[in-house]
């Protein structure tokens, strides 16, 4: 889950880190006031969860309130990458010197929590890592240590950060990491963290990607989700404990595992077809969950047919075969069906099936080919 | 032989009362593994399916018993916590089926199991079966059969579809280990790779890798260095979305990096020979069968 900028900003600066004085608005009419209140120039900033929204214009200096309004009537309501902007944040407009990257990132090889610090802020990180990696200064914090001052000075050292701002540094980073650490964080990021004309370090924007497995013990943090970040469909899964993510393309795919789930869609793709979904209905194959899942893939109207393809391990092919019929029943019957069942009583689990008329496959990539011909109108 | 689970394996279930630890239980008890303690805290004391004993800590529970395996069906938040009990009580190997350890609770886990000689297998598995001997774990018994092949695995049902495919075509296993889908685990490819490497009872081994992370391609490393028996692959996740969570935590490719054509690219070059879709595995596999 990812936690806008003006909610990451907020978790900074309980660790220490120094932010600026925004608000945040949903109306022009708010944000003039909030500029009034603040005084000077303002920075109108969208808050929708992707990237690059400066690029995209979704961020604007605004001189005063009267402008802050303007500006906030043409970002609220905007699209970025998909997203309608339904908030902003209100900053003073700061003094800016010099941009640089702080970032914490969960490192999976060294297994560590790393810190990485660039001169290039302010720019898409990847990218800065992409062309000139060697101006990314990377420190690694020991699980059992934490990160010590000696690490922050190592960054501080690598992008020749003036002497005097580096006890100031060094809180940052420690703050950073004990953010990174207290929220559960996969990704901690300041981009840029800005030297501003009082030679002064102050974040400017703030991003906070927390994992989903901890949630539980952050209920302030689960709160703070926007229900946009996942489409409707999406969310729907979700309600029932099921592992989907809509893509574009118009076979649907029902498959009881994630590994066997994504080798379903790359099969479908490797003889021709575009898999509309990845979806993991886990083990059992209930039939209320199979009937759930079926309904959100048919809810696409791009999905033309509908691959089925599970493993009948513990629970049989043939108790799947009955969950799999029962959920279809309660369906309109608008596209074709492609089951493929395998493993435990498959025999009696296919019978079952083709006594229903589904289309049956025995090996995955006849179930592929099948499932490509029948959304092609090939095969009924 | 075989690798990490046999005749040898004294099995210790944490969790044992649990809905899934009982089920499990019995399944593992019906295919011949010598379950010999079951962990439950409050239910020290109470006996499971008649004749395992409970206890409400491990370590009594291998003072008492001489469990030397431990595999743990315990709810994610207190996952992590039974994991290093096992590891303090000296349990030689430890499979954590549980699936949503939050990863920095396994970032601790690790670290401190790198101080200790406990091997930890998972998390998010379905664990390990060394057929006709001992199953620790969720992997379907019946669908296994012993033979020559090593099969090591970041996914569940994956396994089970490839396993499968290899008894009905009556190529066996020597011992199938799902390592799990979590970001940070215990035990990674190149670990088991260097496991069936050295056992001799292993001709040839599979590696179902996915995207996410770098582990195939430390693998590839040690298959192009040092492995002398074949290696048939396959890598899920070729038409993954980047940025997105595939199901498994750790299925997710960031930053461009962890895609399945790089995985892919890494093994070709290693010399494994890597399938295009699952069914073509068993075909590959026989084909190195002398
Ligand atoms: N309060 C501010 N005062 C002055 N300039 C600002 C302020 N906030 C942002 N900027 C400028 O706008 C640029 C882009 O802003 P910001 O980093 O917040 O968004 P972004 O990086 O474009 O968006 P995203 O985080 O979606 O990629 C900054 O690098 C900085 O130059
Ligand atoms: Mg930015």
């Amino acid at each position: 889950m990812n936690l806008h900028e003006y909610q990451s900003k907020r978790v900074f600066a309980r660790y220490g880190i120094p932010v600026p004085s925004g608000e945040v608005a949903t109306t022009p009419s708010e944000v003039r006031d909030i500029a009034v209140r603040l005084g000077g120039p303002v920075v109108v900033k969208s808050q929708v969860l992707v990237g690059g929204r400066g690029k995209a214009g979704g961020i604007k200096l605004a001189r005063t309130p009267d402008e802050a309004e303007q500006r906030a009537d043409e970002i609220l309501g905007m699209k970025i990458k998909g997203l309608t902007v339904k908030k902003v944040l209100v900053d003073p407009a700061a003094d800016i010197r010099k941009e640089i990257y702080l970032g914490a990132v969960l490192d999976r090889a060294s297994r560590r929590i790393v810190l990485m610090a660039s001169s290039e802020g302010g720019v898409d990180i990847e990218e800065v890592a992409a062309q000139t990696p060697e101006k990314i200064v990377k420190v690694a914090a020991h699980p059992f240590l934490g990160l010590r001052p000696h690490h922050a000075r190592i960054l501080a050292d690598g992008i020749g950060l003036p002497k005097e701002l580096i006890n100031d540094f060094i809180k940052i980073s420690q703050g950073l990491y004990q953010a990174f650490v207290s929220t559960d964080a996969s990704l901690a990021e300041i981009n840029p963290l800005v030297i501003t004309g009082e030679n002064k370090l102050l974040a400017l924007d703030g991003k906070i990607s927390v994992d989903d497995n901890a949630l539980f013990r952050h209920p302030e943090l689960a709160e703070m989700r926007d229900p946009d970040e996942e489409d409707a469909s999406e969310r729907e899964a979700h309600r029932y404990g099921l592992s989907y993510i809509h893509l574009d393309g118009e076979i649907g795919c029902m498959v009881n595992g994630a590994g066997l789930a994504m080798a379903t869609m790359d099969i479908v793709k490797l003889y021709g077809g575009e898999p509309a979904n990845f979806l993991d209905i886990g083990g059992g194959a209930q039939s209320d969950k199979v009937a759930a899942a079926l309904r959100i893939i048919l809810s696409d109207s791009r999905v033309k047919a509908v691959l089925i393809n599970i493993f009948g391990g513990i629970t049989r092919c043939d108790e799947v075969a009955r969950g799999v019929l029962e959920a279809i029943g309660t369906l309109d019957g608008r596209v074709p069906f492609v089951v493929r069942l395998v493993g435990t009583n498959e025999e009696e689990g296919r019978q079952i099936l083709a006594e229903a008329n589904l289309i049956t496959a025995t090996s995955l990539a006849d179930a592929a080919q099948k499932a490509v011909a029948a959304a092609k109108g090939e095969l009924q | 032989m075989s690798i990490l689970v046999g005749k040898e394996t004294r099995l210790l279930v944490q969790g044992i009362t649990g809905r899934e630890g009982a089920f499990h239980t019995k399944q593992m008890i019906d295919y011949g593994t010598q379950v010999v303690a079951g962990v439950t805290p409050g239910k020290g004391g109470e006996w499971a399916f008649g004749n395992i004993p409970i206890f409400d800590t491990v370590s009594e529970a291998v003072h008492a018993t001489g469990a030397n395996t431990s595999v743990i069906f315990v709810p994610a938040r207190f996952a992590a916590d039974a994991i290093i009990e096992a590891a303090e009580a000296s349990i030689e190997l430890v499979v954590c089926i549980t699936e949503g350890i939050p990863v920095l609770d396994m970032v601790q886990v690790r670290a401190y199991l790198d101080t200790t000689h406990t091997r930890l297998i998972g998390p998010n598995c379905p664990g390990l079966i060394t057929p006709g001997e001992a199953k620790v774990g969720i992997i379907p018994g019946h669908i296994m059969t012993r033979g020559n092949v090593g099969v090591v695995s970041r996914s569940g049902t994956l396994t089970y579809e490839v396993v499968y495919a290899l008894t009905q075509r009556g190529i066996g296993q020597t011992t199938a280990v799902g390592i799990g889908g979590d970001p940070i685990n215990g035990t990674s490819f190149l670990d088991v790779l260097q496991m069936f490497e050295e056992d001799p009872e292993t001709e040839q081994v599979i590696l179902i890798g996915e995207i996410g992370g770098t582990d195939e391609q430390k693998a590839a490393e040690y298959i192009a260095s040092r492995m002398s028996k074949p290696v048939t692959a396959f890598i899920a996740g070729q038409t993954a979305p980047p940025g997105r969570r595939m199901g498994h935590a750790g299925a997710i490719i960031s930053g461009g990096e962890g895609t399945a054509a790089e995985k892919i690219a890494a093994l070709t070059r290693a010399g494994a020979k890597v399938a295009r879709h699952p069914d073509e595995i068993a075909d590959l596999v026989a084909s190195h069968l002398r």
